[in-house]
């Protein structure tokens, strides 16, 4: 047994991790945090958009130090099929400010980085140390961890489970449900090279200017999920993301779809003659605010995407993961400066900020979404499209045709795939999903 | 006993990349490691503390940054950690790194204790020249058994070491007198898992650092650049394959699919489909 006895012990050095950890050290809590990788980031996939309100939250300086890609000015969403996309550019020079709003990150660099100023503020880290057991006290109370490394167990006041969307400590301990296939996206993405002013060329920006495009239809077969393209400093991630019980249903492999997301001839001009340097996956929790666990137990809190605190409408997960674990982190200030055992009582403080933040509120509005679009895949994901894509060669294709003829083969295009009532039933579905 | 082991800091090799341009290596944002026959050293001494008690001192010399090594070594169970660091070792050759490294190495002695034994890895993976370990056995005038795959005993009392020597033709076994300088072979044992209170020490253990001068060293002439007679005459990297892999569409069926790769190789290389047709017509 160690006899060090610690303030809170942090499972993980990802964004929740490392938000809790520089936000309790900073107020001068003895902080332990533990990562199971090499170094910070070195586990991690994501590749990424980093929202800079949230990290201005805990490091108001950060764009002078912090390993930055491009600050993005532009974002696309494309609606596809087998051969076209139907697009909607945003792009906004406002973006260009001194300030910027979003930017593309690396994470296994961001991640380094965080950890330094969490380190910097006092924050013990080990790395290549799992934790592999909790602690708990004959009450039930969790009171320490247990390391894949001989020795130990280590005490804490409050373990915080960052520990990621797969972390084994939450659920050996039975503290929080397994994640279900359902309940997660399987992302796959690659890392292409390419010289900077070729990336600018292609995508029309110039400077640190980057842009998004963020893409479905049936390039994911009809399945529930998303396709990717970052613009980095040199290099261009492109990447998709399906659920893993669609991915079983359907007998597909990530990297199959990812090839045929590759191949489609809007896509492939964007990364040729790039070298891939890197190939990840990783699981993103998809089940929204009915697959949140419960978020607090006598002496322990759970953060990020162990908590499935990710906002799959938006996109939205590291930002969501930094501010929970930095209200974990506040959180536990507080109760330890009351001189406050850590009791289950006293940490629904964690769950009470977190409510009146914008994680759960967000969460909350599209509760209803993940639902519908797993029970609507087929439509959504692959009818849609389709029609989307012909109705717009319709409207573009000169080629004789009246044009009210046009128009009705559109319309009729539509009712016959879905029905009248199903076209009605998708978007009052839709709508009130959205609401 | 006092075991101190040199160890250095190294890119990982397999995450290096070569410059297309300049044909330079690509350190940037390359990850370091420490160099992996060092490993072997290093766990060779921590076995014999284990053994017959006393204290390892790791050492470097290196950027600021190759505190991350030495660190590494702590976790792994090392009691202390000296780095050497000052802009005059910039640019040493393995003559003017033995210099720094062996004036460290007095000082080590002088104000930590005397050393019984000094371990160097075999080589290192970036230079592969295996000399800068024999350069601190002449300096400092230790007895030098390089290439060891074993040490059968450490004599405190008696002075010596007995081990076993790894040579052309065969084993040697060899005893011989304290202070020595050791290099072992990679395989002689399998590096150990720092326990978690090595990891909490390591942490927060404060990292000796010296510059030229507080190693001791007055003559900076004999160090870095300028204390290295070593001139690279010419870099070049290994001209890349021609041939890239290429890829083959998946057929409907194994068999198919078969084909589709059989076709892609005779086309690339015919001779092999003449080869094989002439085989099969013996048939």
């Amino acid at each position: 047994m160690i006899d060090e006895k610690f303030d809170a012990i942090v499972i993980g050095a990802g964004m929740a991790g490392n938000a809790a950890a520089y936000t309790m050290a900073s107020r001068g809590l003895k902080v332990l945090q533990l990562e199971r990788g090499e170094y910070p980031g070195s586990k991690n996939v994501q590749g990424g958009i980093l929202y800079a309100d949230m990290v201005e939250k805990i490091i108001p300086e950060f764009r002078n130090e912090a390993p930055l890609e491009r600050h993005l000015i532009e974002q696309r969403f494309w609606l596809m099929s087998d051969t076209a996309h139907t697009g909607m550019h945003y792009r906004n020079d406002d973006f260009n400010e001194e300030k910027g709003n979003r930017y593309t990150i690396i994470r296994s660099q961001f991640d380094r980085w965080f950890s330094q100023q969490a380190r910097a503020k006092g924050v013990i880290l080990l790395c290549e140390t799992t934790a592999v057991e909790l602690i708990q006290d004959a009450y039930g109370k969790v009171v320490g961890v247990r390391t894949d490394r001989s020795g130990g167990p280590i005490h804490a006041d409050v373990v915080v489970l960052a520990e990621g969307v797969n972390g084994l400590l939450g659920t050996r301990a039975e503290l929080r449900p397994r994640p279900q296939a359902s309940q997660v996206a399987l992302a796959v993405k690659e890392m292409h090279f390419l010289p900077a002013e070729v990336i600018e060329q292609r995508f029309n920006i110039k400077g640190d200017e980057g842009v998004v495009i963020e893409a479905a239809g049936t390039i994911s077969k009809g399945m529930a999920g998303m396709g990717f393209i970052y613009t980095n400093k040199e290099s261009i991630s492109v990447g998709l993301g399906c659920l893993v019980s669609d991915f079983a249903d359907n007998q597909t492999s990530p990297a199959q779809l990812l090839d045929l997301f590759k191949k489609h001839p809007s896509v492939a001009p964007l990364i040729a003659g790039s070298e891939v340097k890197e190939y990840a996956a990783h699981l993103i929790p998809e089940g929204g605010y009915k697959a949140i666990p419960k978020l607090f137990g006598p002496g322990y809190v759970i953060c990020g995407d162990a908590a499935q605190l990710n906002n799959a409408v938006h996109r939205e997960g590291s930002n969501l993961a930094m501010t929970s674990g930095r209200i974990a982190g506040e959180a536990i200030y507080q109760i330890k400066s009351r001189r406050d055992p850590f009791t289950a009582e006293n940490l629904a403080l964690y769950k009470k900020m977190l409510d009146d933040s914008f994680v759960i509120k967000d969460l909350k509005k599209y509760k209803d979404m993940p639902e519908l679009l797993h029970t609507q895949a087929s439509n959504l994901f692959l009818t849609y499209p389709q029609l989307v894509a012909k109705a717009m060669e319709n409207f573009v294709r000169v080629d004789g045709t009246p044009k009210i003829e046009k128009e009705k083969t559109t319309f009729s295009s539509f009712r016959k795939s879905r029905g009248a009532l199903g076209l009605l039933g998708d978007a009052m579905r839709f709508a009130r999903a959205w609401r | 006993m006092h075991f101190v082991v040199c160890i250095k800091q190294v890119p990982d090799s397999a995450q290096i990349r070569v410059h297309p341009v300049t044909n330079t290596i690509m350190r940037q944002g390359v990850p370091t490691i420490i160099n992996p026959y060092d490993l072997f050293s290093l766990e060779e001494a921590l076995r014999w503390r284990d053994k017959v008690g006393g204290e390892v001192t790791v050492l470097t010399m290196g950027p600021p940054m190759a505190a991350d090594s030495l660190r590494k070594a702590l976790t792994i169970g090392a009691d202390r950690a000296v780095l050497l660091t000052d802009r005059f070792f910039a640019g040493s050759d393995t003559l003017a790194t033995s210099f720094a490294l062996s004036a460290a190495l007095k000082k080590i002695g002088d104000t930590f204790g005397k050393i019984d034994i000094v371990f160097c890895g075999k080589q290192t993976i970036d230079g592969d020249t295996a000399q800068v370990g024999p350069g601190i056995a002449k300096r400092l005038n230790l007895e030098q058994i390089t290439y060891v795959s074993g040490i059968n005993e450490v004599d405190g009392e008696g002075g010596t070491v007995t081990l076993e020597r790894r040579s052309e033709g065969g084993v040697q076994v060899l005893k011989t007198n304290l202070p020595a300088m050791i290099t072992m072979l990679e395989g002689s044992n399998v590096v150990r898992r720092g326990r978690i209170d090595d990891a909490l020490r390591a942490a927060r253990a404060e990292i000796v650092t010296w510059s030229a001068k507080e190693a001791g060293i007055e003559d900076v002439t004999m160090c870095g650049l300028r204390g290295s007679p070593t001139v690279v005459k010419k870099v070049f990297a290994p001209s890349p394959r021609a041939e890239k892999a290429a890829q083959v569409e998946v057929g409907a069926s194994p068999a198919e699919s078969a084909e589709a790769l059989i076709e892609a190789i005779f086309k690339k290389a015919p001779k092999i489909e003449a080869d094989l047709v002439k085989l099969a017509s013996g048939y």
